[in-house]
């Protein structure tokens, strides 16, 4: 991965509480499991940057390396990797994410 | 030879699993091939090296194992890590 992509994603993750990297926009996903955690963050009632991977390929593959997780979406709060949508909808379901997300 | 695991479309389900033992050589591995395609794959490791880490540190452990072989010949990967610790921990309930 070259140094650009990397303090691309570092810059991006450190703009906000709260970044989803996804396919297609929280307007309109264009993956059931993005569109998952989507809702996931609507109904937290959470401010959140949505990044759309399919519309920048170099972004997409520099996150693969950068997160050591190779799918999509993937959830950053705080700066750090919380995890796709099987992680978020159990941290969910747990109550846990509400924790994470009060702390951020 | 990146290039080259990239554009294998498949991986026999010994080798997903070989590659996982390169990181885990004393880990209980258990590599099941879920549509027979061998592309889609559920994989039950049990590792002392997942202790003290959340579920997302133990899942990025495999994931950098597999490397690039999770941007080619494999589509999908549910994952199950487990500590030795926890295995033997009594399951409640009954």
């Amino acid at each position: 991965m070259n140094t650009g992509i990397r303090e691309r994603i570092v810059a991006t993750i450190q703009s906000k509480p709260v970044v989803l990297f996804m396919k297609g926009n929280k307007a309109v996903p264009q993956c059931g499991f993005s569109a998952q955690v989507v809702g996931i963050l609507t109904r937290e009632r959470v401010d959140f940057l949505d990044v759309d991977v399919l519309a920048d390929p170099e972004l997409r593959q520099g996150l693969k390396e950068f997160s050591s997780w190779p799918t999509f979406p993937q959830l950053y709060i705080g700066g750090k990797l919380v995890g796709g949508a099987d992680i978020v909808t159990a941290l969910s379901q747990s109550g846990e994410l509400g924790r994470l997300l009060a702390a951020s | 030879m990146v290039d080259a695991l990239r554009s294998r479309m498949t991986m026999p389900a010994d080798e997903v699993r070989e590659r996982i033992a390169s990181a885990f050589p004393a880990a209980q591995i258990e590599v099941v091939d879920l549509t027979g395609t061998q592309d889609h794959y559920q994989a039950r490791i049990v590792s002392a090296a997942f202790a003290g880490k959340s579920i997302i540190e133990q899942h990025q452990l495999v994931y950098r194992a597999l490397g690039d072989a999770m941007d080619g010949p494999i589509h999908a990967l549910a994952l199950e890590t487990i500590t030795p610790a926890t295995l033997t921990l009594p399951k409640g309930g009954v």
